[in-house]
């Protein structure tokens, strides 16, 4: 069983009434080698299923526009979904941050 | 004792508002929602305390909220506002076929019976039911899919289903209006649907010309008592249609202008109209920097400037579209938000005015409810 944290932003932390990190517990065949942003979206999605729709398209399942995501210092926004996120990700030591884009005043 | 609970969206959040029967004193409650843009909030006809609500930002999509307590507390339904069959193209300002795509919900209908049944009108232009109280949406295609809509152009506010209006007397009427489309009436519970615009005028539209879409209609309603006939706010034009939604004629009269987004019926007048007319569409604040609703009690044609309590200097608001809305007392109220956030209640059909709330967030949407 792997702790594998997300940061929300403020919006979607009081939608799915969370406070501070989120802690998802990915086990079965989670392999931590091969988290991907899919595998993570997923299982926050299925944990907190309200937040459907606000980070992926419903009909496209791409990012929304104004949604960003990074861990480890590194914008990963335009990687593929399929690729495995960063292992300190992956091995629960540093958070997957989703973020509201900086737009409009 | 008889309650008001006005239902204001607004770009920040959702408020409520409420008051006895004499309206002199309101509790507000609010933001619900902040930071978020409420498009539409409406209460259940067969159940008032069921309450939806359109939520929806930028970033973070679409939702719709339901609350089964009179607003006291929401609980977030279904999202999933998929398109049922391949979304196929409209049309887009340069001319250009775009595909169809889902943006936000403007508008929840509630069944007039039903308190689990409910209608939204979307962005781009669809219609979706659910009968499950808000947890799963089912498009009706008949509307998107009919033959004139790959014709379609949006208005500069998006292609949006705005109107949607559930006719109490006719089983299975109702009709839906559409900028830039026009308006659309369904005999059939909303499984099929055509056009009904003819009468109507665009500028730039030749006389001899009677296309079957293409209106910017911003606004339509109805009188319960009197099905057949609507009252409708075009982009310019005030129209009226005693055969529901066959024929059109315009009626609007004297006004100093007839451009303008709402349009409310009196509760017990059928024949009693308002609208707020609006300078221009490239000037959207009042004539004269004077906030005047503007009253019919012939059905249109003769209209009175309504002033009192209202600012009638330095005034540049506007008035959207689902931002008017009228109670059911004996002395009808009527209600208005603004783009400034004041709301605005005359509780003497009109004759006098006073804000309710003087500095919300750009009000939206007006909703009202008449409480036992």
């Amino acid at each position: 069983m792997t702790a594998v944290r997300v940061i929300l932003p403020a919006h979607l932390k009081n939608l799915a009434r969370v406070q501070g990190e989120v802690t998802l517990h990915l086990g079965g065949e989670h392999d931590p080698a091969g988290l991907t942003r899919q595998a993570l979206l997923d299982a926050l999605e299925s944990a907190y299923p309200v937040l459907r729709g606000t980070i992926r398209d419903r009909a496209t399942g791409k990012r929304r526009a104004f949604v960003r995501f990074y861990a480890c210092q590194q914008d990963l926004s335009n990687e593929p979904a399929d690729v495995p996120l960063p292992a300190a990700v992956a091995a629960g030591s540093e958070p997957f941050l989703i973020v509201g884009a900086m737009a409009g005043g | 004792m008889t309650r008001i609970r006005v239902l204001a969206g607004t770009r920040k959040g959702a408020f409520v508002l409420t008051s006895d029967g004499s309206r002199a004193k309101w509790d507000v409650s609010g933001p619900h929602f902040a930071g978020w843009e409420i498009y539409h909030l409406k209460g259940s006809p067969a159940d008032p305390d069921r309450i939806y609500a359109s939520q929806n930002t930028g970033w973070f999509g679409q939702l719709i909220q339901r609350s089964d307590d009179g607003g006291a507390t929401w609980q977030p339904v279904g999202n999933d506002f998929t398109y049922a069959t391949d979304p196929g193209t409209h049309l887009w300002y340069d001319g250009t076929p775009r595909p169809w795509e889902f943006k936000r919900v403007w508008h929840l209908e509630p069944s007039l019976t039903d308190p689990d049944e409910v209608y939204a009108g979307a962005e781009d232009a669809g219609l979706f039911r659910s009968r499950d109280g808000g947890v799963t949406w089912t498009e009706l295609t008949g509307l998107r899919t009919h033959s004139s809509g790959p014709g379609w152009q949006p208005g500069a506010g998006g292609l949006c289903l705005h109107t949607i209006i559930l006719d109490p007397v006719h089983a299975g009427r109702m009709f839906a209006a559409i900028s830039a489309a026009g308006t659309f009436r369904s005999d059939d519970h909303g499984e099929t649907w055509r056009p009904v615009n003819r009468g109507l005028h665009d500028e730039g539209t030749l006389p001899e010309d009677e296309p079957e879409v293409g209106f910017c209609v911003h606004h339509v309603e109805m009188h319960p008592s009197r099905p057949e006939t609507l009252f409708m706010q075009k982009h310019w034009d005030v129209m009226r249609s005693d055969d529901a939604g066959e024929t059109w004629r315009e009626v609007s009269g004297n006004l100093p202008s007839d451009f303008g987004f709402p349009i409310g019926v009196h509760a017990h007048e059928p024949d009693t109209v308002y609208v707020v007319p609006i300078t221009s569409d490239s000037l959207h604040f009042p004539p004269d920097g004077r906030l005047r609703v503007f009253r019919s009690r012939t059905g249109g044609d003769e209209w009175e400037p309504l002033t009192r309590g209202l600012p009638q200097e330095h005034c540049y608001v506007n008035v959207y579209r689902d931002a008017m809305a009228v109670d059911s007392l004996e002395e009808c109220g009527v209600y208005f938000g603004t783009t400034g956030g004041q709301v605005y209640v005359s509780a003497d059909a009109g004759d006098t005015w006073e804000a309710i709330a003087r500095d919300l967030p750009a009000v939206l949407s007006v909703e009202v409810q008449t409480l036992p």
